[in-house]
Parts: C-alpha cells; structure tokens; sequence
C-alpha cells in the first residue's frame, strides 16, 4: 500500500492557510487558569501517599531489610522492597531497569531506592520510613569515569564484561562498551593538514531540571488490571517496560499521560511509578508518589559527564583534512546513555573524509543517566567547535566562513553512512552571517563566539486516529507525548488538509489501550511523525468523504474531487451538484456506512536533520569570574515552521539552557560519594534575570519527506550552545576555556594564566 | 501524631475550614486539602516558585508557609485570577504571544507578575526579569515570558 511516506505530497507552491500561523495553543487555556492536570495533580478516592526510602551510601551490599516495625505503625497499608519484584537477570535491559527502581543484591549510589511505604497520610508514610531498618555492608566507591575505567577501582557489577573489547570474557570492568566509528585514513588526512589543533575537554553532568518533579497515581484493581496515571514522555514504553519488570502482559496496564511539566528526555524512562504500582498492588488502593526534588537530583536524570581529547587538522585554505576523538562518557550506575550519539554527531555538519572515533561508556557510583535533548552531543560539541574556531584563527579565516567551506551539502555521506537528502546547513550559515548580530561590532570589553550543531532528528513508531463528528467538527487521538504544544502543531496540519477552520480540530494525548505503539517522544520525533500519521488519517478520511459524497448523488468514486474543505463533483460531466462540506457529509452518515475515521500506524522515516548556528556575546568580569551573556542568536533551520511561535520557544529555551549548563550546573560529589547540592538553591539553573532577551532566525529549507516540509527542531538548539559560549568567554579573556561548566573559579584561573601570557593570544 | 489545628482560609474570596497537621505547609493544603491543584510544587524549599501565591496580599511561596500561618487569612491563587469567563491581560497575553509551554512554571509566574504590576504598571524589561528572578521556568529561555508580561503591562495601562 502506498504510504504518504512514499509519496509526501510535499509542494513547495501550495499556498497554506493555516500552517505557518502561530494560533494559541489549545493546551494553553487550561495552563493559564491552573485547570490544566499535571503528575501531581490527581485525586482519586481512598487513595495512599506513597515514599521512597533511599540509600545514604553510593555503594554497599544490601545485607537485610527488616520492614517489621514500619509495618506496624497505624496507617501504614504496604511495605514494599526487593522482594516484591520478581529477580531478573543482571545486566539484562530488565534486570536493570528493576534494580534501578529498587535496589536487589547491592545499593549503587546515593539516593538508591530501597524500600516503599504506603499510609493514610504523607507525614505517616514519612514516619515509616525512619522505622525500616536497613544493614549495609559499605563497599569502597568510585564517582569518576575515569577513575572507574582504572583496574583496581571499585566493581559495580560483578557480571559486566566490555562490549567491543576482545579478549575481555573474563574480565570484571565498569567499562561497558567500547564503540570504534571511523571512515578514510586519519594518518593520511592528519599528514595533508598545514595546523593540526588537539585538545582535551571534560564535562560534568548536569540534570534536565524540569520544574514538575515526576508524580504518579497507580491503581490496581482485584483481578490485576492496572491503572497509572502519570507524567511521561511515552505511556507506551512505560507500560511495556513495566510488563518486562513486573512480569505480566502488558494488555493488562494502562497508562494514561497526564500534562507534563517539561521533561527533556528526563521523562523518557521510569522510577518510582513501579513501586506505586506494586504498593497498590498490595493494598488494592490507588497510590500516589510525587518526588521530592531533591529525590529529582539524587536519583533521576542527570546527563552524562564526559572526557574527551578530540584532533582536527585544516590545509592553509581551510579545509578539514581529519578529525579523531577519544571520548568517555560516564552512564552513571547503569547503561543507557546513548553515547552512540556522540561519535556519530560530533563532527556531522562538516563533510569530513578521515573521522576516527572512539568512544567507551563506563558506569560509576551516580544515579543512572537518562536522555537529554540530543543526548551526549552538546558537551563533545563544545570541544569540537573550541577546536574549529582555534583552526579558522590559525589559518585567518571568518569563522563562519571556514564552517562555509567545510559545510555538509545534499549528496554527502556521514560518517554512519547516511547520505543526505536536502539539509539547510550552507543556509543556516548565510542566514547567520547576514543577520544583525553577526554583522553588528562586537562591543568593547566583550567576546563573541559562534558555534554550529546537528542533530538527526528522529520518526520511528507512531499511531495517530481522526474522527469526524456529526456536525463536521474533527477529533484525533494522538499516542505521542506533547512536551510543550504539540497538540496544536498536529492539529494545524489536520485543519490544513481538510480546509476547515482550526477551531473545528481538537487533540487529545491517548491512554495506552486506545492507540497502536508509539515511540517516547524524544529526539525531535514529535510534531514530525504524528503530524504525518495524522496527514495520513485525513487523507483518509478525505478519501472517505469522496466515496460518501459519491453515494449522495449516486455517481462514481473518482468523480468526487476534495478542495477546500468541500466535496465537488470533478468536472460537468460528472453531473451539476451543490459542493458538500465535511459537515454536510458528516450529518448524513447513519444513511450511508457509519461514521467516518480514519486512523494510521508507521513506522515513520524520512526525518531531515537539523542544522543551527548560535552568536552569543559575553562580559567577563576579570575580578569575579562571572560571565554575563549579553546578546544571543539562535539560527536554525526548521524546514518548515508549522506555529512559528512555538519553533522560537524551542530555540530560546534550548539557548538558554545550554547558558544554565555552560556557565553554572554541574553535579557536586562530597569525598563521601555523597550529592552535596541536590536542590535548586546550589543546582542554579539560569533566572529571568540572568539571560537576554534569544533573538532568533528560522531558516526554512524544506524536508520533502513531509507533506509541509517540517524538520524536528527540539534537540539542534541545545546543540552549539555549550561552544558557542567557550568561544565567547576565550575570545574575551585570551584562553579559550576547556572544562565545563565554565564558572568563576576556573575562569578567574584562565584569566590569571592569560595575564601570565601576556593578555593570552591578543 | 500530633494534635490536628483548626484553621479557617479564605481563597479566591472563599472561606474554607480545615484540619491541619502543625508541620503542613499551605501549598500542601491548598492542593491536597482543598483540591486546588492549579498551585504547583516544584522544589518544597523556596527556590522555585512555582507555589507562588498571595497572602494577604504579599506574595509568597507557599511551601515556606504553614497552613496554621495562614489562618483568619486570604489567599489568591491561578484559579481566582480570572474574572468569571473573562481572563486576566496578563493569562490572555501569555496565550497570544506562547509565553508557556509546558505550563507547570506559568500560574506561579501569573500570580508574580500580576503583584508586579499591582506596585509597578509601567516596569522595564530588567524590572521584569529581576522580579521573576524567584520564578524558574526551564522551557522557555524566559523571552516570552518577559515579552508577555511587558505586553500586558502596556494593555493595562491603556485601560
């Protein structure tokens, strides 16, 4: 069956009326009035608190639990631990997963769940928690990745072999995998270069920080069936994920989505909706968990930490000759940090013939990692671009310009062996160099920096249905997340190919017995595949409304042409009838064949990277240290804008952040292994007041894959950020930084050794 | 357990009586007391602002209140910004120009930049970001926060 993926429909000429319009979202009303229901927010009757009892240790053997006197306690209805949830395989996904959400043989970091309790009331459940009695044998522990990957560190899992290493059957390590992407010949590139630049860099994780802590309701009826209510970036995945832990059918969870209060790949996995679920299991009440934040920072997210020593070389008329990276990224108790993404990324965006990478993950005594936008890319793109610039000064040239003549056009080849269709790279580039920041002299006393980015972009799974009402108005019923808005974004689309007003479409985020399998909603996959799923389910519906209109008035199926919202006989000789709309068809469906619908489910391709360039201006002050961003621009191609409002959100949020990460958030580890900062008061994501007002610019060249031509654009902002801002802060203090984040302490001591110099590199 | 106080709240120009634990805060109250769930609760420590509410007029972070504190006194919260079906300038501006997007952060900003522009109509963009300084918003890169704020600002003292 032809798909629209096969054939998008996609025309560059075809006037819109709807698409490219910012209209207030329709999630947005109930958001402004406080209606609007978050994790939290969920109320059922007779319903339990729920909370979580932690380890204080980042490594121990878990010798015994003894649950007795929180039992006791009036009030409390459940004490949950180990074994309540069925022993899987260590090392397996599953095996994981469990331990994760509740530790089995060992406690692997600070803040490790080990038991749960469910009472009456929070204060009770509180109380409950101090009467467990829990017997740790302290283990020797290990929070550096690098420190980890040394013989005699610390063991985390017994069983973990290295990947990719041959020879490493019998060896214990916390060295995961080991992952060489490489093309051409790096010793001949390296050999052809007239500068060659090599430098190392680190990066410490940094937590999503999403406002709204993870909150859930689980209700478990008598015969099994399961009910979660929760805030997350895949239902799908949940429920799925949860059959693996639990060891029951996935037919029997539902998992309905509530509002979500920003999630940035942080929602895309679990952590105590288990232990809700098990708890009501047990009490056959619903129960409620809602994390603490400082229950956010010690056991959920953050972003791997890295180290990375990364090479490029340049001939004297500026072209990369080779680029190579040794890159560690640390996964924190548990795989699952998507390094892959790295290597493949890094240098993506220049049209490199010699690229060899290596690449290892390692686990240490932290929580667990999990996504962030474009995951584990930023922070080695801030080497990179730190090198690229140092290169174009070498060789004396713009730095856009240089970035100009190595750029990535249609036919070339990545180094994972995609060859690209139409990308916006060369445009984003022009675009940025024409706009009013770059072209504007920098001010006295400041440093500007530009950095470029890539992102793939993703599609995969997705299943979207829509419904026409009796009186014309539209329905859809969406299986993806919406993370900031969506909802509206999809029903633009819809609105557009039915020619019908957007006030007749509304969406509505599905619970998992209602929709098809869908993919987390990550990786800039969203407004991309269920826009098309959703474009698919009207092209059907449309296809329907022919074949109904054709009934009417008793002539052939293909004597029925859709224009504008309206059914039109094709031409005269078809026969001379007043066009029907969707509402007229729409009354008369009880006389022809039911109600019309139309649904789809793909596995959805053709996603066009994302490209971006970001110009940011810094002050430093020489006596504190303290960096003070000034004036930013995000220039990124979208491919098409469907709401231009809501790209910019995706700009200026993603600028800013990368500032938060640049400048100020990072994980602080005591020599106790313990998290000293797991709060909002010394975790200090950036305020109002610490940023300017992100300009931006969107470079619109088409993805024909999509019927509107849309590229994702929620990873590619993150992405330059972090180099773009070491390339301000070296080109106003001489040294261009090195560590993230860049704060005070470290830059009072580059400025210190940029005076030594001699005012650095003048 | 300790012994339960009687407190009486007047919200949104409602009086409420309720039962609460000495250590219960007022966003605990309002939300899982009173079901007035539109007060969010990001951080329980005062950083993030998303409790923001008004108590007697000043605004406050209602995890750093005890609802025992608030007794005999009146509280404003997102669900009273609105006049009946009308909407605030301020929650329509940030409907016009997307000044949310996940929206967990926006009832607290509403209710801190409408005590803004009680005390200031006619603030500067820095006024603005220095006020919501206490307002963390992870999504938005605060521009059109800042924008829709300034915007309704402008509308107001049109009239």
């Amino acid at each position: 069956m032809a798909t629209i993926l096969e054939k998008s429909g996609f025309n560059p000429d075809r006037k819109l009326k709807i698409v490219g319009t910012s209209p207030v979202k329709h999630d947005g009303p109930d958001k402004v009035t406080g209606r609007a229901k978050f994790g939290a927010d969920l109320m059922l009757p007779g319903m339990l608190v729920g909370k979580v009892l932690r380890s204080p240790h980042p490594h121990a053997v878990l010798k015994s639990i003894d649950t007795s006197k929180a039992e006791a306690l009036p009030g409390v209805r459940a004490v949950i631990t180990r074994e309540d949830f069925p022993d899987l395989p260590q090392g397996s996904p599953a095996g994981d997963l469990t331990r994760n959400c509740m530790a089995r043989e060992k406690v692997l970091y600070d803040g490790h769940p080990v038991a749960a309790v469910a009472a009456t009331s929070e204060s009770i459940a509180k109380q409950a928690l101090k009467l467990i009695d829990v017997t740790y044998e302290i283990l020797p522990h290990v929070i550096d990745p690098v420190e980890a990957m040394r013989p005699d560190a610390p063991i985390l899992h017994s069983k973990l072999r290295t990947k990719g290493v041959k020879g490493a059957e019998n060896k214990q390590t916390n060295v995961v995998e080991r992952l060489d992407l490489a093309i051409g010949d790096v010793e001949k590139g390296f050999a052809e270069a007239d500068f060659v630049v090599e430098r190392e860099f680190d990066s410490r994780p940094m937590h999503q920080s999403y406002i709204e802590p993870q909150g859930c309701v689980a209700s478990c009826s008598d015969d099994g069936q399961i009910d979660l209510w929760c805030c997350t970036q895949g239902t799908h995945v949940f429920r799925d994920r949860l059959a693996d832990i639990l060891k029951m059918e996935s037919a029997k969870i539902r998992v309905t989505q509530s509002e979500m209060g920003g999630g940035f790949g942080g929602k895309t996995g679990f952590y105590a909706e288990p232990l809700a679920v098990v708890l009501s299991r047990k009490t056959r009440r619903p129960v409620k968990i809602v994390l603490t934040r400082n229950e956010v920072f010690r056991s959920t997210g953050p972003v791997s930490g890295t180290r990375s020593r990364i090479k490029m070389g340049a001939t004297k008329d500026g072209s990369i000759t080779a680029a190579e990276a040794e890159l560690i990224f640390q996964t924190g108790a548990f795989t699952g940090s998507m390094f892959f993404n790295a290597p493949q990324a890094m240098f993506t965006r220049y049209a490199l013939k010699n690229i060899r990478t290596v690449s290892y993950e390692v686990v240490s005594n932290r929580p667990k990692v999990n996504a962030f936008r474009a995951p584990c890319v930023p922070q080695v793109v801030f080497g990179v671009e730190g090198i690229v610039d140092e290169l174009a000064r070498k060789i004396g040239m713009d730095p856009i310009d240089f970035r100009l003549k190595n750029a990535m056009k249609q036919g070339d080849t990545t180094v994972y062996g995609q060859t690209f269709g139409p990308i916006g790279f060369v445009e984003t580039l022009q675009a940025a160099k024409a706009c009013d920041h770059y072209k504007s002299p920098v001010p006295k006393g400041q440093g500007r920096g530009i950095a470029a980015g890539f992102w793939f972009n993703r599609g995969g799974d997705t299943t979207a249905s829509l419904t026409v009402t009796p009186d014309g108005s539209v329905t859809i019923m969406l299986g993806t997340s919406d993370v900031a808005g969506s909802r509206v974004s999809i029903s633009m689309m819809a609105a557009e190919e039915l020619g019908i007003p957007l006030d007749k479409v509304r969406a509505s985020l599905a619970d998992t017995s209602v929709m098809g399998n869908n993919r987390v909603t990550a990786g800039s996959r969203t407004t991309f595949s269920s826009g098309i799923v959703v474009i698919d389910s009207a092209r059907k519906v449309i296809k329907e409304l022919c074949r109904r209109a054709a009934m009417i008035w008793s002539v052939p199926e293909d004597g029925i042409v859709f224009e504008d919202g309206y059914c039109r006989p094709a031409s005269s000789n078809v026969g001379v009838f007043e066009p029907l709309s969707i509402a007229q068809i729409a009354a008369k469906t009880s006389a022809s064949h039911g109600a019309i619908a139309g649904h789809s489910e793909m596995n959805v391709t053709g996603e066009g990277p994302g490209f971006g360039l970001h110009i940011v201006d810094v002050e430093v002050d020489r006596q504190t240290g303290r960096v003070d961003v000034k004036r930013y621009t995000v220039v990124e191609d979208a491919g098409k804008a469907i709401h231009p409002l809501q790209v910019e959100g995706q700009y200026q949020g993603g600028a800013v952040q990368g500032v938060g990460w640049a400048l100020n958030e990072e994980y602080v580890y005591g020599e106790d292994g313990r998290l000293q900062n797991p709060g909002f008061l010394d975790y200090r994501v950036p305020v109002a007041s610490d940023v300017p007002m992100i300009d931006t610019v969107i470079v619109e060249v088409p993805n024909p894959n999509h019927p509107y031509g849309l590229r994702g654009v929620g990873e590619v902002p993150v992405v330059p950020t972090l180099g773009a801002i070491g390339n301000a802060i070296g080109n106003a203090i001489g040294i261009r930084p090195q560590s993230l984040p860049m704060s005070p302490p470290k830059l009072l001591e580059l400025i210190e050794q940029a005076e030594m110099n001699g005012g650095g590199r003048g | 357990m300790a012994k339960k106080s009687h407190v009486t709240i007047t919200v949104n120009g409602d009086e409420y009586e309720v039962l609460c634990e000495p250590g219960q805060t007022l966003v605990d109250v309002l939300r899982n007391e009173l079901q007035l769930t539109g007060t969010k609760e990001g951080c329980s420590t005062g950083d993030c602002g998303a409790c923001s509410i008004r108590l007697d007029g000043d605004l406050v972070c209602s995890c750093l209140v005890l609802a025992v504190e608030a007794d005999g006194k009146s509280v404003e919260t997102i669900e009273g910004m609105a006049d009946g079906e009308v909407l605030h300038p301020l929650q329509r501006k940030f409907l016009e120009l997307n000044g949310l997007q996940c929206g967990i952060c926006t009832p607290g900003i509403l209710i801190a930049a409408k005590a803004l522009l009680e005390r200031n109509p006619d603030p500067t963009e820095t006024e603005v970001r220095f006020w919501l300084a206490g307002n963390l918003c992870r999504c938005t890169g605060y521009d059109k926060v800042i924008r829709s704020v300034l915007a309704a600002a402008e509308e107001m003292r049109r009239g």
